[in-house]
């Protein structure tokens, strides 16, 4: 199980590679966005400190765990007291308390059309691939009240609040002859490349690893048990391997003499 | 699940024990169709355990509404539906059923008592009916003879053995091979790929928004699979409806005078494979969207489904069928 959460890893990071490596290149930049894949490795607990991190300096604004306490965070993420207390608890929040907003839900859904939505279980009900490809698609779109759009999620309400680290990138369509279900052939908009725009305060490499430790943050916030889960389980399936082998010679003992 | 100590491991437990269950009673239910288990003199003893199976999709079905996600409300609001393409009666008995005008708290209120008092009490008195049933005719073995004729002197069946302390002990053997699988998706992937626990369902109950697919848990999705093949819904839930009875006549629609398929010719032994593999492949199209190829497939595997129970009466008792000796001829384990 190790082995291959281990292979996998070095794939996706092998991946994260070349995918950041193809961005710095430019052309055909992100063509590919479907296969990007999440680090998907929460017991990384750097990571998921940085994550941690990184989510209550951008994210907490408008987004709430609110099923996750950050006496909990402290625990699973290996932090004492004084340095959740630092560095990740809001102002005026107290260690027994959820992680929640301070933006108030109707106002919210005013500004945005939308009340942004609880990041308890979104690793766990969208996917943390898709929350990669997520926070990786943004570009800018003049035509969208916030100014930018996204390709995992088009026409989405949430602005592109990383464009700060990330910089603005411009995607670029091309057209495309397919047939349609009726059979016609009709001309879609498919997406080409993306082309920075403007820098932002972070490399491509930098911000791909800053998406990379949000994303296993918010995977880790889904099921904080699950890495002690699969630990536990181990010596569960090991303990009940031997028991069934024993009841097996216990059978074969007993029903020696039927014929 | 978050803040009682090993909360995570009861939920996952109910969820993966929920799927594990259906695994058993499918397996328990093949091997009476493999050996003729049904035929007489069991029939009683398999519609006790038809009503087993039917209170165990009723608290399967309560049970997955209770969480509360987007595919509890709308699983529950296709179900509940259903009973309103019943004639005449059918809108007043959905809104009977759900207690208000929608899948709504009133709803949630009485599936939560259903599905911890009212159902568990109806299965475990249907298992004490089932073990008094079989109590009476005694097991079916894989050679489909009847045991009890044959007495020896000691007015204890030739063939017989004692269930303790050898079916105690070759069970307990079962249940570890079983608790082994369990704990594999307890602990390594307790969402089984979105088959035991599924996506839509992390994200709360929302009336405003469905889910891009909505598909049962796995163990209902042959059902589900034929009541989409039908353009008509009336048609397609009293299709849907009566693939499941179809069961329960099972006794009356064999007539070949053996009951293992140790004994039965190609026909019995062919039909009997082709409705294995119309019923995972069924299962396999009802998790997929209803377009296109997968419709149509679904018609052609229900089209033998029902094949394999409506011409039963018929190729069961044409099939060319062997002796079957007079003493059980299983080895076990030479």
């Amino acid at each position: 199980m190790r082995m291959i959460k281990r292979a996998l890893l070095l794939a996706c990071v092998l991946a994260s590679g070349t995918a950041a490596a193809a961005a710095e290149e430019g052309a055909g930049a992100g063509a590919d966005w479907l296969t990007w894949r999440a680090a998907d490795d929460v017991t990384n607990t750097a990571s998921v400190q940085r994550g941690a991190r990184n989510f209550m300096s951008y994210c907490l604004g408008c987004h709430a765990l609110k099923y996750e306490r950050y006496s909990r965070l402290g625990t699973d993420l290996d932090l004492t007291p004084e340095e959740l207390q630092k560095y990740l608890i809001a102002p005026g929040d107290k260690p027994g308390d959820y992680i929640l907003t301070t933006m108030p839900a109707s106002d919210a859904a005013t500004w945005f059309g939308k009340t942004p939505p609880d990041l308890s279980l979104m690793a766990r009900a969208r996917g943390a691939d898709y929350l990669y490809q997520f926070l990786k698609t943004f570009y800018v779109d003049s035509s969208k009240p916030t100014g930018a759009n996204n390709l995992r999620l088009d026409a989405t309400a949430m602005p592109a609040v990383l464009s700060e680290l990330e910089g603005l990138k411009r995607a670029v369509f091309k057209e495309q002859q397919e047939t349609g279900s009726d059979g016609k052939a009709m001309t879609v908009r498919v997406f080409d490349h993306f082309e920075q725009v403007a820098p932002g305060r972070l490399s491509a490499a930098q911000y791909d690893e800053f998406v990379h430790d949000t994303v296993n943050f918010l995977d880790y916030v889904s099921e904080p048990t699950q890495a002690a889960r699969r630990a536990l389980g181990i010596w569960v399936v090991l303990f009940l391997l031997v028991f069934t082998w024993l009841s097996w010679l216990l059978k074969q003992q007993y029903w020696k003499d039927v014929h | 699940m978050r803040e009682v100590q090993w909360g995570w491991l009861i939920r996952y437990l109910h969820s993966t024990g929920a799927s594990v269950f259906f695994i058993v009673v499918y397996l328990h239910m093949f091997r009476s169709m493999l050996y003729g288990s049904y035929k007489a003199p069991r029939e009683l003893l398999w519609l006790i355990g038809m009503l087993v199976y039917f209170a165990l999709m009723a608290e399967a079905f309560f049970g997955y509404v209770l969480p509360w996600g987007n595919m509890s409300f709308w699983g529950a609001q296709v179900i509940v539906n259903l009973f309103g393409t019943i004639p005449v009666i059918g809108p007043d008995l959905v809104l009977w059923i759900r207690g208000d005008y929608g899948i709504a708290d009133a709803t949630l209120g009485r599936f939560f008592a259903l599905h911890v008092a009212a159902v568990p009490l109806a299965i475990l008195l249907l298992v004490a009916l089932h073990l008094v049933a079989l109590h009476q005719t005694g097991s079916n073995n894989p050679d489909g003879i009847e045991i009890k004729e044959r007495v020896g002197a000691d007015g204890h069946p030739l063939d017989g053995i004692p269930f303790h302390p050898y079916y105690t002990v070759k069970d307990i053997v079962g249940i570890g091979v079983m608790l082994v699988m369990l704990a594999i998706v307890v602990f390594f992937v307790p969402t089984f790929g979105g088959l035991f626990l599924e996506a839509p369902n992390f994200e709360p109950a929302n009336p405003l928004s469905t889910p891009e697919h909505i598909a049962p848990v796995w163990y209902f999705t042959p059902y589900y699979a034929m009541l989409r093949a039908v353009p008509d819904q009336r048609l397609g839930a009293l299709l849907m409806f009566l693939a499941v009875a179809l069961f329960v006549v099972l006794p009356w629609l064999d007539r070949s005078p053996v009951k293992s398929m140790r004994y039965r010719g190609m026909l019995s032994r062919g039909a009997l494979a082709l409705f294995a593999v119309c019923f995972i492949a069924l299962g396999y199209l009802g998790l997929q969207p209803a377009e296109g190829i997968y419709v149509i497939l679904a018609r052609i595997f229900a089209c033998g489904y029902f094949a394999f129970f409506l011409l039963m009466p018929w190729y069961s008792r044409i099939d060319k069928v062997k002796p079957v000796p007079e003493r059980v001829v299983f080895h076990a384990h030479d």
